[in-house]
Protein backbone atom coordinates (compact mmCIF):
# COMPACT_ATOMS: atom_id res chain seq x y z
CA UNK A 1 0.00 0.00 0.00
CA UNK A 2 2.77 2.46 1.06
CA UNK A 3 5.68 2.61 -0.74
CA UNK A 4 8.44 2.10 2.08
CA UNK A 5 11.06 3.78 -0.28
CA UNK A 6 8.32 6.89 -0.63
CA UNK A 7 8.34 7.33 3.25
CA UNK A 8 11.90 7.12 3.88
CA UNK A 9 12.69 10.36 3.62
CA UNK A 10 11.97 12.96 6.30
CA UNK A 11 12.02 16.82 5.74
CA UNK A 12 14.89 18.61 7.63
CA UNK A 13 15.29 21.86 5.73
CA UNK A 14 14.57 25.20 7.79
CA UNK A 15 15.23 27.35 4.57
CA UNK A 16 13.77 26.97 0.50
CA UNK A 17 16.77 29.06 -1.11
CA UNK A 18 16.50 27.15 -4.86
CA UNK A 19 15.15 24.46 -6.93
CA UNK A 20 19.34 23.51 -7.40
CA UNK A 21 20.34 22.62 -3.89
CA UNK A 22 16.63 20.06 -3.82
CA UNK A 23 17.32 16.46 -4.44
CA UNK A 24 14.65 14.68 -6.85
CA UNK A 25 13.33 12.85 -3.81
CA UNK A 26 12.42 16.44 -2.07
CA UNK A 27 10.99 17.84 -4.63
CA UNK A 28 8.71 15.07 -5.01
CA UNK A 29 8.16 15.69 -0.53
CA UNK A 30 7.18 18.58 -1.44
CA UNK A 31 4.61 18.65 -4.26
CA UNK A 32 3.12 15.40 -2.38
CA UNK A 33 2.82 17.42 1.00
CA UNK A 34 0.98 20.21 -1.18
CA UNK A 35 -1.71 17.11 -2.33
CA UNK A 36 -2.93 16.95 1.28
CA UNK A 37 -3.02 20.62 1.86
CA UNK A 38 -4.91 20.67 -1.86
CA UNK A 39 -7.05 19.05 0.22
CA UNK A 40 -7.43 21.00 2.96
CA UNK A 41 -9.03 23.88 0.25
CA UNK A 42 -12.28 21.62 -0.28
CA UNK A 43 -12.86 21.01 3.58
CA UNK A 44 -15.37 23.31 5.41
CA UNK A 45 -12.84 24.91 7.49
CA UNK A 46 -9.69 25.92 5.43
CA UNK A 47 -7.60 26.38 8.27
CA UNK A 48 -5.29 24.27 9.99
CA UNK A 49 -3.70 25.39 13.02
CA UNK A 50 -0.11 24.01 12.33
CA UNK A 51 1.61 27.33 12.47
CA UNK A 52 -0.05 28.67 15.58
CA UNK A 53 2.26 31.04 17.08
CA UNK A 54 4.55 31.74 14.51
CA UNK A 55 5.04 34.25 12.67
CA UNK A 56 5.61 35.17 9.51
CA UNK A 57 7.16 38.31 7.54
CA UNK A 58 6.22 39.20 3.92
CA UNK A 59 9.20 40.89 3.06
CA UNK A 60 8.83 42.28 -0.47
CA UNK A 61 11.76 44.49 -1.85
CA UNK A 62 10.85 44.44 -5.04
CA UNK A 63 7.14 44.76 -5.82
CA UNK A 64 4.67 41.97 -6.06
CA UNK A 65 1.02 41.26 -5.77
CA UNK A 66 0.21 37.72 -7.01
CA UNK A 67 3.15 35.97 -5.42
CA UNK A 68 2.94 38.17 -1.83
CA UNK A 69 -0.87 37.54 -1.35
CA UNK A 70 -0.52 33.83 -2.14
CA UNK A 71 1.74 33.78 0.90
CA UNK A 72 -0.12 35.74 3.00
CA UNK A 73 -3.16 33.17 2.48
CA UNK A 74 -1.25 30.59 2.66
CA UNK A 75 0.31 31.45 6.03
CA UNK A 76 -3.06 32.50 7.26
CA UNK A 77 -4.50 29.39 6.55
CA UNK A 78 -2.03 27.49 8.51
CA UNK A 79 -2.98 29.92 11.14
CA UNK A 80 0.63 31.90 11.56
CA UNK A 81 0.97 35.68 12.52
CA UNK A 82 1.30 37.91 9.21
CA UNK A 83 3.18 41.39 8.73
CA UNK A 84 3.72 42.91 5.22
CA UNK A 85 6.69 44.51 5.04
CA UNK A 86 7.27 46.60 1.49
CA UNK A 87 10.45 48.44 1.26
CA UNK A 88 11.62 50.69 -1.58
CA UNK A 89 14.98 49.72 -2.79
CA UNK A 90 16.10 52.51 -4.27
CA UNK A 91 16.86 54.15 -1.12
CA UNK A 92 19.81 51.53 -0.11
CA UNK A 93 22.38 50.33 -1.18
CA UNK A 94 22.36 46.67 -1.64
CA UNK A 95 25.02 45.79 1.04
CA UNK A 96 23.26 47.98 4.04
CA UNK A 97 19.52 46.87 2.81
CA UNK A 98 20.30 43.45 3.61
CA UNK A 99 21.88 43.95 6.90
CA UNK A 100 19.17 46.23 7.87
CA UNK A 101 16.77 43.59 6.84
CA UNK A 102 18.50 41.35 8.55
CA UNK A 103 18.01 43.30 11.90
CA UNK A 104 14.99 44.55 11.41
CA UNK A 105 13.63 41.42 10.85
CA UNK A 106 15.78 39.54 14.26
CA UNK A 107 14.05 42.30 16.22
CA UNK A 108 10.72 41.86 15.18
CA UNK A 109 10.94 37.70 16.29
CA UNK A 110 9.91 36.80 12.69
CA UNK A 111 9.90 32.96 12.68
CA UNK A 112 9.19 33.01 9.11
CA UNK A 113 10.54 35.05 6.21
CA UNK A 114 9.44 35.36 2.94
CA UNK A 115 11.88 37.61 1.07
CA UNK A 116 11.54 38.97 -2.39
CA UNK A 117 14.67 40.74 -3.37
CA UNK A 118 16.34 42.05 -6.76
CA UNK A 119 20.20 40.82 -5.80
CA UNK A 120 21.00 37.39 -6.55
CA UNK A 121 21.69 35.52 -3.23
CA UNK A 122 20.16 37.70 -0.92
CA UNK A 123 17.78 35.16 0.90
CA UNK A 124 21.00 33.03 1.28
CA UNK A 125 22.95 36.18 2.87
CA UNK A 126 19.68 36.15 5.21
CA UNK A 127 19.47 31.89 5.89
CA UNK A 128 23.54 32.00 6.69
CA UNK A 129 23.25 35.10 9.75
CA UNK A 130 19.07 34.35 11.03
CA UNK A 131 17.99 31.26 13.27
CA UNK A 132 14.68 32.04 10.93
CA UNK A 133 13.46 30.20 8.18
CA UNK A 134 14.19 32.20 4.98
CA UNK A 135 11.92 31.90 2.07
CA UNK A 136 13.02 32.48 -1.79
CA UNK A 137 9.97 34.06 -3.22
CA UNK A 138 12.40 35.43 -5.77
CA UNK A 139 15.57 37.16 -5.82
CA UNK A 140 17.32 39.03 -8.74
CA UNK A 141 17.46 36.70 -11.77
CA UNK A 142 18.76 33.72 -9.47
CA UNK A 143 15.58 31.41 -8.03
CA UNK A 144 11.90 31.75 -7.40
CA UNK A 145 11.37 28.09 -5.90
CA UNK A 146 8.04 28.27 -5.25
CA UNK A 147 7.01 29.37 -8.69
CA UNK A 148 8.63 26.12 -10.22
CA UNK A 149 7.64 23.51 -7.60
CA UNK A 150 3.48 25.67 -8.64
CA UNK A 151 4.54 24.50 -11.82
CA UNK A 152 6.11 20.85 -11.37
CA UNK A 153 2.86 20.52 -9.23
CA UNK A 154 0.66 21.80 -12.00
CA UNK A 155 1.96 19.54 -14.46
CA UNK A 156 2.02 16.50 -12.22
CA UNK A 157 -1.50 17.01 -11.86
CA UNK A 158 -2.13 17.29 -15.11
CA UNK A 159 0.39 14.40 -16.64
CA UNK A 160 0.23 12.40 -13.50
CA UNK A 161 4.30 12.62 -13.91
CA UNK A 162 6.96 15.08 -15.22
CA UNK A 163 9.42 12.49 -16.19
CA UNK A 164 9.60 11.92 -19.98
CA UNK A 165 8.02 14.67 -20.56
CA UNK A 166 8.79 17.37 -23.49
CA UNK A 167 8.64 20.65 -21.43
CA UNK A 168 9.21 23.86 -23.71
CA UNK A 169 10.02 27.02 -22.12
CA UNK A 170 9.76 30.11 -24.48
CA UNK A 171 10.53 33.70 -24.16
CA UNK A 172 12.24 36.02 -21.89
CA UNK A 173 14.65 33.65 -20.70
CA UNK A 174 18.07 35.37 -19.56
CA UNK A 175 16.27 37.89 -17.40
CA UNK A 176 14.37 35.10 -16.15
CA UNK A 177 14.55 33.56 -12.39
CA UNK A 178 11.08 31.83 -13.29
CA UNK A 179 13.42 29.47 -16.28
CA UNK A 180 16.05 28.88 -14.56
CA UNK A 181 14.24 27.60 -11.07
CA UNK A 182 12.22 25.02 -13.66
CA UNK A 183 14.98 23.98 -15.60
CA UNK A 184 16.25 22.83 -12.79
CA UNK A 185 13.06 21.36 -11.26
CA UNK A 186 11.75 19.47 -14.92
CA UNK A 187 15.35 18.32 -15.03
CA UNK A 188 15.76 16.31 -11.78
CA UNK A 189 12.29 15.12 -12.38
CA UNK A 190 13.40 13.59 -15.44
CA UNK A 191 11.68 15.85 -17.91
CA UNK A 192 13.24 17.24 -21.31
CA UNK A 193 13.39 20.46 -21.65
CA UNK A 194 13.83 23.04 -24.98
CA UNK A 195 14.19 27.10 -24.18
CA UNK A 196 12.98 29.12 -27.24
CA UNK A 197 13.53 32.54 -27.72
CA UNK A 198 15.77 34.80 -29.62
CA UNK A 199 19.27 34.56 -29.65
CA UNK A 200 19.42 37.69 -27.29
CA UNK A 201 17.51 35.94 -24.82
CA UNK A 202 17.83 32.50 -24.94
CA UNK A 203 21.62 32.44 -25.66
CA UNK A 204 23.15 28.64 -26.49
CA UNK A 205 25.42 28.51 -22.84
CA UNK A 206 21.92 27.40 -21.41
CA UNK A 207 22.98 24.20 -23.46
CA UNK A 208 25.69 23.82 -20.86
CA UNK A 209 22.52 23.10 -18.07
CA UNK A 210 21.64 19.71 -19.89
CA UNK A 211 18.67 21.66 -22.16
CA UNK A 212 18.32 22.50 -25.82
CA UNK A 213 17.77 25.83 -27.68
CA UNK A 214 16.22 26.62 -30.53
CA UNK A 215 15.22 29.55 -31.84
CA UNK A 216 12.26 28.99 -33.93
CA UNK A 217 9.39 27.76 -32.39
CA UNK A 218 7.44 26.67 -34.93
CA UNK A 219 10.33 23.73 -35.12
CA UNK A 220 9.28 22.91 -31.29
CA UNK A 221 5.67 23.57 -30.44
CA UNK A 222 4.59 19.73 -32.41
CA UNK A 223 6.41 17.87 -30.09
CA UNK A 224 5.77 19.55 -26.70
CA UNK A 225 3.95 17.94 -23.78
CA UNK A 226 4.17 21.62 -22.21
CA UNK A 227 4.45 25.26 -23.78
CA UNK A 228 5.53 27.44 -20.32
CA UNK A 229 5.43 30.72 -21.91
CA UNK A 230 7.65 33.50 -19.62
CA UNK A 231 6.28 36.80 -19.72
CA UNK A 232 8.18 39.16 -21.11
CA UNK A 233 9.60 41.58 -18.33
CA UNK A 234 9.48 45.38 -19.62
CA UNK A 235 10.80 46.56 -16.69
CA UNK A 236 14.40 44.85 -17.11
CA UNK A 237 14.23 45.06 -20.87
CA UNK A 238 17.07 46.71 -22.66
CA UNK A 239 16.69 48.08 -26.40
CA UNK A 240 19.74 45.87 -27.42
CA UNK A 241 17.89 42.32 -26.08
CA UNK A 242 14.77 42.81 -27.48
CA UNK A 243 13.34 43.37 -30.75
CA UNK A 244 10.54 44.87 -30.38
CA UNK A 245 6.92 43.82 -29.57
CA UNK A 246 5.37 43.61 -32.92
CA UNK A 247 8.93 41.24 -34.37
CA UNK A 248 8.16 39.15 -31.09
CA UNK A 249 4.75 38.54 -31.34
CA UNK A 250 5.22 37.99 -35.06
CA UNK A 251 8.43 35.09 -33.99
CA UNK A 252 7.66 33.68 -30.74
CA UNK A 253 4.33 34.42 -29.75
CA UNK A 254 1.99 31.60 -29.02
CA UNK A 255 -0.64 33.20 -31.78
CA UNK A 256 -4.45 31.10 -33.11
CA UNK A 257 -2.39 30.13 -35.60
CA UNK A 258 0.86 28.44 -33.83
CA UNK A 259 -1.63 26.77 -31.54
CA UNK A 260 -2.98 24.64 -34.63
CA UNK A 261 0.89 22.79 -34.09
CA UNK A 262 0.19 21.91 -30.51
CA UNK A 263 -0.45 18.04 -29.18
CA UNK A 264 -4.38 18.29 -28.30
CA UNK A 265 -3.73 17.11 -24.72
CA UNK A 266 -0.30 19.80 -24.94
CA UNK A 267 -1.04 22.24 -21.73
CA UNK A 268 -0.45 25.41 -22.03
CA UNK A 269 1.26 27.68 -18.89
CA UNK A 270 2.05 31.14 -18.35
CA UNK A 271 3.18 32.15 -14.46
CA UNK A 272 2.08 35.75 -14.93
CA UNK A 273 0.97 38.64 -14.85
CA UNK A 274 -0.23 37.84 -18.81
CA UNK A 275 0.78 40.27 -21.45
CA UNK A 276 -2.45 39.40 -23.63
CA UNK A 277 -1.68 39.19 -27.35
CA UNK A 278 2.24 39.13 -27.01
CA UNK A 279 3.13 35.64 -25.27
CA UNK A 280 0.36 34.39 -25.79
CA UNK A 281 -3.08 34.92 -28.00
CA UNK A 282 -6.10 36.52 -25.16
CA UNK A 283 -8.27 33.25 -26.35
CA UNK A 284 -5.90 30.69 -25.74
CA UNK A 285 -4.91 31.90 -22.47
CA UNK A 286 -8.84 31.39 -21.52
CA UNK A 287 -8.83 27.78 -23.76
CA UNK A 288 -9.14 24.45 -22.74
CA UNK A 289 -5.49 23.85 -23.22
CA UNK A 290 -4.51 26.47 -20.85
CA UNK A 291 -4.04 25.50 -17.01
CA UNK A 292 -3.30 29.48 -15.84
CA UNK A 293 -5.47 29.25 -13.37
CA UNK A 294 -4.88 25.90 -11.98
CA UNK A 295 -1.62 27.32 -11.32
CA UNK A 296 -2.57 29.92 -9.23
CA UNK A 297 -4.77 27.43 -7.00
CA UNK A 298 -1.90 24.91 -6.94
CA UNK A 299 0.87 28.05 -5.96
CA UNK A 300 -1.75 28.23 -2.62
CA UNK A 301 -1.30 24.44 -2.03
CA UNK A 302 2.65 24.83 -2.75
CA UNK A 303 3.26 27.69 -0.60
CA UNK A 304 1.47 25.98 2.59
CA UNK A 305 3.40 22.85 2.09
CA UNK A 306 6.44 25.13 1.77
CA UNK A 307 5.86 27.15 4.97
CA UNK A 308 4.58 24.20 6.93
CA UNK A 309 7.61 21.71 6.04
CA UNK A 310 10.36 25.04 6.41
CA UNK A 311 8.61 27.06 9.15
CA UNK A 312 7.21 23.57 11.16
CA UNK A 313 10.42 21.87 12.14
CA UNK A 314 12.48 23.11 14.91
CA UNK A 315 15.32 25.91 14.17
CA UNK A 316 18.24 26.32 17.02
CA UNK B 1 13.12 -5.00 5.12
CA UNK B 2 14.85 -1.99 5.68
CA UNK B 3 14.29 -1.94 9.50
CA UNK B 4 16.05 -5.13 10.09
CA UNK B 5 19.05 -3.59 7.87
CA UNK B 6 19.13 -0.93 10.44
CA UNK B 7 19.37 -3.24 13.66
CA UNK B 8 22.33 -5.54 12.00
CA UNK B 9 24.21 -2.27 11.69
CA UNK B 10 23.48 -1.20 14.94
CA UNK B 11 24.66 -4.27 16.42
CA UNK B 12 28.12 -4.24 14.37
CA UNK B 13 28.71 -0.46 15.77
CA UNK B 14 28.10 -1.75 19.12
CA UNK B 15 30.61 -4.27 19.11
CA UNK B 16 32.91 -2.08 17.82
CA UNK B 17 32.80 0.30 20.21
CA UNK B 18 31.29 -1.68 23.51
CA UNK B 19 30.03 -4.99 23.84
CA UNK B 20 26.57 -4.13 25.23
CA UNK B 21 23.56 -6.67 23.98
CA UNK B 22 21.10 -5.08 21.12
CA UNK B 23 18.02 -4.20 22.52
CA UNK B 24 15.77 -6.97 23.91
CA UNK B 25 12.63 -7.33 21.23
CA UNK B 26 9.75 -9.31 22.80
CA UNK B 27 7.14 -10.71 20.62
CA UNK B 28 3.49 -9.50 21.86
CA UNK B 29 1.51 -10.58 18.77
CA UNK B 30 1.67 -12.77 16.06
CA UNK B 31 -0.35 -12.67 12.60
CA UNK B 32 -3.39 -14.81 14.35
CA UNK B 33 -3.52 -12.96 17.76
CA UNK B 34 -3.46 -9.57 15.41
CA UNK B 35 -6.54 -10.94 13.22
CA UNK B 36 -8.32 -12.01 16.26
CA UNK B 37 -8.07 -9.05 18.04
CA UNK B 38 -9.12 -7.08 15.00
CA UNK B 39 -12.53 -9.22 14.65
CA UNK B 40 -12.93 -8.85 18.16
CA UNK B 41 -13.09 -5.06 17.63
CA UNK B 42 -15.45 -5.66 14.70
CA UNK B 43 -17.74 -7.21 17.16
CA UNK B 44 -17.52 -4.55 20.14
CA UNK B 45 -18.38 -1.73 16.96
CA UNK B 46 -21.81 -3.21 15.80
CA UNK B 47 -22.59 -3.68 18.92
CA UNK B 48 -22.19 -0.43 20.04
CA UNK B 49 -23.34 1.05 16.76
CA UNK B 50 -26.69 -1.11 15.51
CA UNK B 51 -26.56 1.77 13.01
CA UNK B 52 -23.45 0.56 11.20
CA UNK B 53 -24.50 2.43 7.60
CA UNK B 54 -23.90 5.61 9.21
CA UNK B 55 -20.79 4.11 10.48
CA UNK B 56 -17.12 6.04 9.26
CA UNK B 57 -13.68 3.93 10.28
CA UNK B 58 -11.30 6.94 9.59
CA UNK B 59 -7.53 5.53 10.16
CA UNK B 60 -4.65 7.77 11.09
CA UNK B 61 -1.54 7.15 8.80
CA UNK B 62 -0.01 4.45 7.69
CA UNK B 63 -1.34 1.40 9.66
CA UNK B 64 -4.52 2.82 10.88
CA UNK B 65 -5.37 3.04 7.64
CA UNK B 66 -4.63 -0.47 6.90
CA UNK B 67 -5.94 -1.39 10.05
CA UNK B 68 -9.78 0.33 9.41
CA UNK B 69 -9.63 -1.38 6.19
CA UNK B 70 -9.70 -4.94 7.72
CA UNK B 71 -12.19 -4.06 10.29
CA UNK B 72 -14.31 -2.77 7.78
CA UNK B 73 -13.87 -6.23 5.52
CA UNK B 74 -14.68 -8.46 8.68
CA UNK B 75 -17.68 -6.19 9.17
CA UNK B 76 -19.03 -6.89 5.51
CA UNK B 77 -17.77 -10.35 6.52
CA UNK B 78 -20.23 -10.91 9.14
CA UNK B 79 -22.97 -10.00 6.56
CA UNK B 80 -23.70 -6.81 8.25
CA UNK B 81 -24.91 -3.26 6.38
CA UNK B 82 -21.18 -2.31 5.22
CA UNK B 83 -19.31 0.22 7.48
CA UNK B 84 -17.13 3.37 5.45
CA UNK B 85 -13.74 4.08 5.37
CA UNK B 86 -11.48 7.19 5.32
CA UNK B 87 -8.16 8.69 6.38
CA UNK B 88 -7.54 11.59 8.85
CA UNK B 89 -3.95 13.15 8.55
CA UNK B 90 -3.05 14.65 12.06
CA UNK B 91 0.22 15.91 10.55
CA UNK B 92 -1.29 19.75 10.48
CA UNK B 93 -3.01 19.47 13.51
CA UNK B 94 -0.18 18.29 15.97
CA UNK B 95 0.83 20.29 18.92
CA UNK B 96 4.49 19.62 18.78
CA UNK B 97 5.21 21.17 14.91
CA UNK B 98 8.02 23.92 15.08
CA UNK B 99 9.26 21.10 18.14
CA UNK B 100 10.61 18.41 15.93
CA UNK B 101 13.65 18.17 13.73
CA UNK B 102 12.66 16.78 10.73
CA UNK B 103 9.18 15.88 9.41
CA UNK B 104 7.18 12.84 7.86
CA UNK B 105 5.12 13.23 4.78
CA UNK B 106 1.96 14.23 5.42
CA UNK B 107 -0.99 12.35 3.18
CA UNK B 108 -4.23 13.70 2.23
CA UNK B 109 -7.64 13.58 4.80
CA UNK B 110 -10.30 11.93 2.70
CA UNK B 111 -13.62 11.39 4.77
CA UNK B 112 -17.01 10.84 3.40
CA UNK B 113 -19.24 14.42 3.92
CA UNK B 114 -21.45 15.37 5.07
CA UNK B 115 -20.48 14.18 8.82
CA UNK B 116 -23.20 15.67 10.16
CA UNK B 117 -25.11 12.38 11.37
CA UNK B 118 -22.63 10.11 10.96
CA UNK B 119 -20.54 8.34 14.08
CA UNK B 120 -16.53 8.47 12.90
CA UNK B 121 -14.06 6.04 14.81
CA UNK B 122 -10.70 7.21 14.85
CA UNK B 123 -8.62 4.25 14.00
CA UNK B 124 -4.82 4.14 15.81
CA UNK B 125 -2.37 1.69 15.74
CA UNK B 126 -0.40 2.10 19.23
CA UNK B 127 -2.50 4.57 21.46
CA UNK B 128 -0.09 6.48 23.74
CA UNK B 129 -0.57 9.32 25.17
CA UNK B 130 -3.97 11.01 23.23
CA UNK B 131 -2.09 13.55 21.70
CA UNK B 132 -2.69 11.76 18.07
CA UNK B 133 -6.03 11.26 19.42
CA UNK B 134 -6.37 14.54 20.18
CA UNK B 135 -5.47 16.08 16.73
CA UNK B 136 -7.60 13.76 14.83
CA UNK B 137 -10.59 15.44 16.62
CA UNK B 138 -9.51 18.61 15.72
CA UNK B 139 -8.78 17.35 12.08
CA UNK B 140 -12.25 15.74 11.93
CA UNK B 141 -13.89 18.94 13.02
CA UNK B 142 -12.68 21.11 10.24
CA UNK B 143 -14.45 18.46 7.56
CA UNK B 144 -18.28 19.09 9.78
CA UNK B 145 -19.81 18.09 12.76
CA UNK B 146 -20.23 14.52 13.27
CA UNK B 147 -22.96 12.59 15.27
CA UNK B 148 -20.15 10.94 17.45
CA UNK B 149 -16.62 10.23 17.70
CA UNK B 150 -15.08 6.80 18.69
CA UNK B 151 -11.97 5.82 19.10
CA UNK B 152 -10.23 2.51 18.38
CA UNK B 153 -6.97 0.87 18.40
CA UNK B 154 -5.04 -2.37 17.97
CA UNK B 155 -2.66 -1.63 21.65
CA UNK B 156 -2.84 0.27 24.37
CA UNK B 157 -0.13 0.98 25.83
CA UNK B 158 -1.28 3.63 28.43
CA UNK B 159 1.03 6.57 29.65
CA UNK B 160 -2.14 8.98 28.46
CA UNK B 161 -0.62 12.71 29.17
CA UNK B 162 -4.27 13.95 27.52
CA UNK B 163 -7.67 13.08 29.12
CA UNK B 164 -8.84 10.56 26.50
CA UNK B 165 -10.15 7.04 26.27
CA UNK B 166 -10.08 4.41 23.80
CA UNK B 167 -13.78 2.72 23.04
CA UNK B 168 -12.24 -0.74 21.43
CA UNK B 169 -8.64 -1.71 22.11
CA UNK B 170 -7.16 -5.15 20.56
CA UNK B 171 -4.83 -5.58 23.24
CA UNK B 172 -3.88 -3.87 27.05
CA UNK B 173 0.03 -3.52 26.74
CA UNK B 174 1.73 -2.29 29.70
CA UNK B 175 4.72 -0.53 28.74
CA UNK B 176 7.62 1.46 30.49
CA UNK B 177 7.87 5.07 29.19
CA UNK B 178 11.36 4.07 27.63
CA UNK B 179 10.13 1.24 25.78
CA UNK B 180 8.96 0.86 22.22
CA UNK B 181 5.62 -1.00 20.34
CA UNK B 182 6.98 -2.18 16.94
CA UNK B 183 4.01 -2.89 14.61
CA UNK B 184 4.68 -4.63 11.39
CA UNK B 185 1.60 -4.83 8.63
CA UNK B 186 2.16 -7.10 5.65
CA UNK B 187 0.19 -4.66 3.37
CA UNK B 188 2.17 -1.27 4.97
CA UNK B 189 5.28 -2.86 5.97
CA UNK B 190 6.38 -5.61 3.51
CA UNK B 191 6.76 -8.11 6.43
CA UNK B 192 4.76 -10.55 8.02
CA UNK B 193 2.01 -9.02 11.02
CA UNK B 194 3.43 -8.52 14.28
CA UNK B 195 3.62 -6.81 17.21
CA UNK B 196 7.02 -6.51 19.37
CA UNK B 197 7.81 -4.41 22.93
CA UNK B 198 11.56 -3.34 22.49
CA UNK B 199 13.04 -3.10 25.64
CA UNK B 200 14.56 0.15 26.18
CA UNK B 201 18.50 0.21 26.08
CA UNK B 202 20.55 0.33 29.02
CA UNK B 203 23.25 2.32 28.54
Amino acid sequence: MTDPAKSALRWQRKDLLGIRELSAEEITFILDTADAFKEVGTREIKKVPALRGKTLVNFFVEPSTRTRTSFEIAAIRLSADVINIAASSSSLTKGETLKDTAKILEANHADIIVLRHGSSGAPQFLAERLSSSIINAGDGAHEHPTQALLDLYTIRERKSSVAGLHVAIVGDILFSRVARSNIFGLLKLGARVTLVGPSTLVPREFEKLGVAVSHDINEVLPTADVVNLLRIQHERQRKEYFPGIGEYIRLFGLTKDRAKLLKPDCLIMHPGPINRGVEIDSELADGAQSVILDQVTNGLAIRMAVLYLCGGIATP
Amino acid sequence: MRSREVAKEHVTKNQHNRPSPPPATLPVMDGEAINRALRRIAHEIIERNPESASVVLAGIPSRGVEIAHRIASIIASLGKTPVETGIIDVSMHRDDVGKRADLPRVQASKLPLPLENKTIIIVDDVFFTGRTARAAMDAISSFGRPGRIQLAALIDRGHRELPIRVDFVGKNLPTAPGERVRLRLENVDGEPDAVWLVKEEKV
